[in-house]
């Protein structure tokens, strides 16, 4: 773990020194911040860049204090245009560096979307493998926060419908830090889609666990645990619930009042959405032979088909249930006062727990 | 093949081109006509899918490519900058393979030859030459090593509002990135008047304060200095440069195109002025810098690298279709490689 990270920064974002066997209690803010604090040290190619990411910290306060430490070379503003900061990045890639953009809301994804999908996704492709892209391109994301309009998308399945592009969204501080550095360390364009609403709840992040199974397994997807994989939030016999981002947490919040029903769930946090760890899906649905996709984002052509299309393809044969999805619902994305009705909640998750569970044959 | 790299750009930014750079300059622009003319007909003769002639530009592109430097700056084309490639020693079968549909950015090395690959988004390769110079910025230690990008795009691009965000964020950040613009009058069949706002791409430069310059566009030499000086301003730290050379499209837009349906042939007279080639042949004949022979040559050159070119074209097979798979990621994912898989089995039936 790095030296430079044991240094004091600005107000909110002070972390203890990492010991051996470290493991500390942080925010996914400050999980995100500690990563691209150590990513900037060990990399000096790495550069950090968006709209208000520089002195202000962001406006989620993930980049803060970075530019006082790294200097402005490393952690700058841009004007204010999603394009130009996207497209910067392909250039800046282009010269050997290693760019972290931030889009400042997912809703501010899509004027930058040209950039994204016909250049950040293809330029390796059509430079024959001469033009890596090594991006990371962080989006705080999804719903939950009661915010204007635009500032609560779900893009997933578009990015993770864009050949070139690879998808992944933390659920947890410990996955934030350790998916983060992993993402920041690669040679191909990664979506990091943050859930904002899960900025601020704290968890442990385990320093010290490097990862587990990353360093031996950086291409093994497979591998349970693993950086490039699934990861299993709860064990459980009678159903998986499989989901991402800040519905994970709602997942395990389910699977607990379940439980007082008799009913145990697991719960699978997905965290690539592309590439979808296929394996975990058949390895989890074949031992409980029932599965619920939970998603915030509209119902059609949502990612939840694709998991259901995966698990039927591996667990047909035992399956007891068709897959339900409990997702949002085919409409943009409403005011702060309806968003309750909107991101799957507790009793819809609950329903579709219960018809996966009373589904009969013929 | 391979063409011989011409000469860099000279140091002294103020050095008059020597009699033999501006016989080499003859002889690109020949070569450069001669290709153009050629791989308009190999579409014809069904040796190539399709092409986006740059005829009439030739001044335009080879002067420009000619100031460039090869050991420090990055240029970032368009799909009609073949003239620029050939000045810059490009290798031509691989420039001319994605008129093949070989692959879609070419076959060149885009590193090894400072040529991004060919770019078929309109304005879409101008914010990267922002970012590869602010990169220039951010790692040149002093202002002698400094690269400088150079964007190529037209009048029609000019509408874009990558366009507008590029020239913003380089004025900005002082990003050494030159911004050349050819205007060729026509995007496909719309003319600069119906395009253009504000009497000209060059006059809104002044509106991010960045210096710029209109510059007769068939005149090589005009073109070639221009150049020079705008990489040079760049290279110091001065910023970004706009350069509006005015040129004519003499040819279609693309080897689908009718201007017919335009244009006449009557305005095309009118409007494309002196052909850039010959105006240049007359000047060098008449300020005695070469005679009929070197033109003689030059042609005979010209017409031995279209033959050459056209055998590497037609020689050109398909790719292997794996790359369609193998060239996506650095790491590919597990789904992509069992589609991969899955391919070679159906189709291959291994």
């Amino acid at each position: 773990m790095s030296e430079t990270a044991t240094q004091t920064r600005s107000h909110n974002n002070y972390t203890e020194p990492a010991a051996a066997n470290d493991i500390q209690q942080l925010s996914m803010q400050q999980a995100l911040n500690r990563a691209l604090d150590e990513v900037l040290a060990q990399n000096p190619k790495t550069v950090i860049f968006g709209e208000d990411c520089g002195r202000l910290g962001g406006v989620f306060r993930i980049t803060d204090g970075l530019q006082a430490k790294h200097g402005e070379d490393r952690v700058f503003d841009t004007p204010l245009a999603e394009s130009g900061i996207l497209g910067m990045s392909v250039g800046l890639a282009m010269a050997g560096f290693h760019p972290i953009p931030e889009v400042q809301f997912d809703g501010f994804a899509y004027p930058a979307i040209n950039q994204i999908v016909c250049q950040i996704a293809r330029m390796n492709y059509r430079s024959r493998g001469t033009l890596p892209m090594p991006i990371t391109l962080r989006v705080p994301s999804f719903g939950g926060i009661r915010a204007p309009e635009h500032h609560g998308e779900s893009l997933e399945a578009l990015f993770a419908h864009v050949p070139g592009l690879k998808v992944v969204s933390p659920s947890t501080p410990h996955d934030a830090y350790h998916l983060l550095k992993y993402a920041a360390t690669r040679q191909d364009p990664v979506i990091f889609m943050e859930p904002k609403s899960r900025y601020w709840q704290k968890g442990p992040v385990d320093f010290t666990a490097a990862a587990p199974g990353a360093a031996a397994h950086d291409d093994e997807p497979t591998n349970h645990g693993s950086l490039t994989g699934a990861r299993v939030a709860r064990e459980g016999r009678h159903l998986t619930m499989v989901a991402w981002g800040a519905m994970v947490a709602r997942c395990l919040q389910v699977a607990e009042l379940a439980a007082e029903d008799g009913i145990d769930v697991e719960v699978l946090d997905l965290r690539w959405l592309k590439p979808i760890d296929a394996e975990a899906l058949a390895r989890s649905v074949g031992k409980t032979r029932r599965a619920v996709v939970v998603h915030e984002a509209p119902l059609t052509s949502g990612l939840g088909a694709e998991v259901a299309q995966l698990i039927t393809q591996s667990c047909f044969a035992t399956l007891k249930a068709p897959v339900e999805r409990v997702t949002g619902f085919d409409v943009p994305y409403p005011s702060g006062d309806l968003e309750d009705e909107y991101i799957p909640n507790i009793d819809r998750i609950l329903f579709g727990i219960q018809r996966v569970l009373e589904y009969r044959r013929g | 093949m391979t063409t011989e790299p011409v000469l860099a750009a000279v140091d002294d930014d103020t050095a008059p081109l020597t009699h033999h750079q501006l016989r080499e300059l003859y002889t690109l622009m020949a070569a450069v006509r001669h290709l153009d003319t050629a791989a308009v007909a190999w579409q014809r003769q069904g040796i190539i899918p399709g092409y986006a002639p740059e005829l009439g530009q030739e001044a335009a592109q080879v002067g420009s490519g000619y100031a460039v430097d090869r050991a420090k700056d990055f240029v970032f084309p368009t799909y009609r900058e073949m003239g620029v490639a050939r000045a810059m020693g490009l290798d031509m079968v691989g420039y001319m393979s994605t008129h093949k549909a070989t692959w879609h950015g070419g076959m060149y090395n885009p590193l090894e030859s400072r040529f991004a690959p060919i770019q078929a988004v309109v304005a879409g390769s101008v914010l990267h030459a922002v970012g590869w110079a602010h990169g220039q910025s951010l790692s040149s230690r002093s202002t002698d090593e400094r690269g400088v990008a150079i964007t190529y795009f037209g009048d029609g691009a000019s509408s874009q509002g990558d366009v507008h965000e590029a020239m913003n964020f380089a004025a900005v950040m002082k990003a050494p990135v030159v911004f050349f613009i050819q205007n060729n009058g026509w995007a496909i069949s719309v003319p600069t008047e119906r395009q253009v706002a504000g009497g000209s791409v060059a006059a809104r430069a002044s509106g991010y304060g960045i210096p710029s310059l209109q510059v007769d566009g068939n005149d090589v030499v005009a073109v070639y200095e221009a150049t020079r000086s705008a990489l040079a301003h760049c290279r110091a730290g001065h910023g970004p440069v706009v350069i509006e050379a005015m040129t004519y499209r003499r040819g279609p837009h693309s080897t689908a195109d009718d201007p017919g349906r335009y244009r006449t042939l009557e305005e095309e007279r009118l409007d494309a002025g002196e052909d850039p080639l010959e105006r240049f042949k007359q000047r060098l004949l008449a300020d005695g810098v070469a005679d009929e022979a070197f033109f003689a040559e030059a042609r005979r050159m010209a017409e031995e690298e279209e033959e050459t070119v056209r055998a590497g074209i037609a020689d050109l097979g398909p790719r292997p279709g794996a790359e369609m798979f193998s060239m996506v990621f650095q790491e590919p994912t597990p789904a992509l490689q069992s589609q991969a898989t899955a391919w070679r089995e159906e189709s291959e039936h291994v």
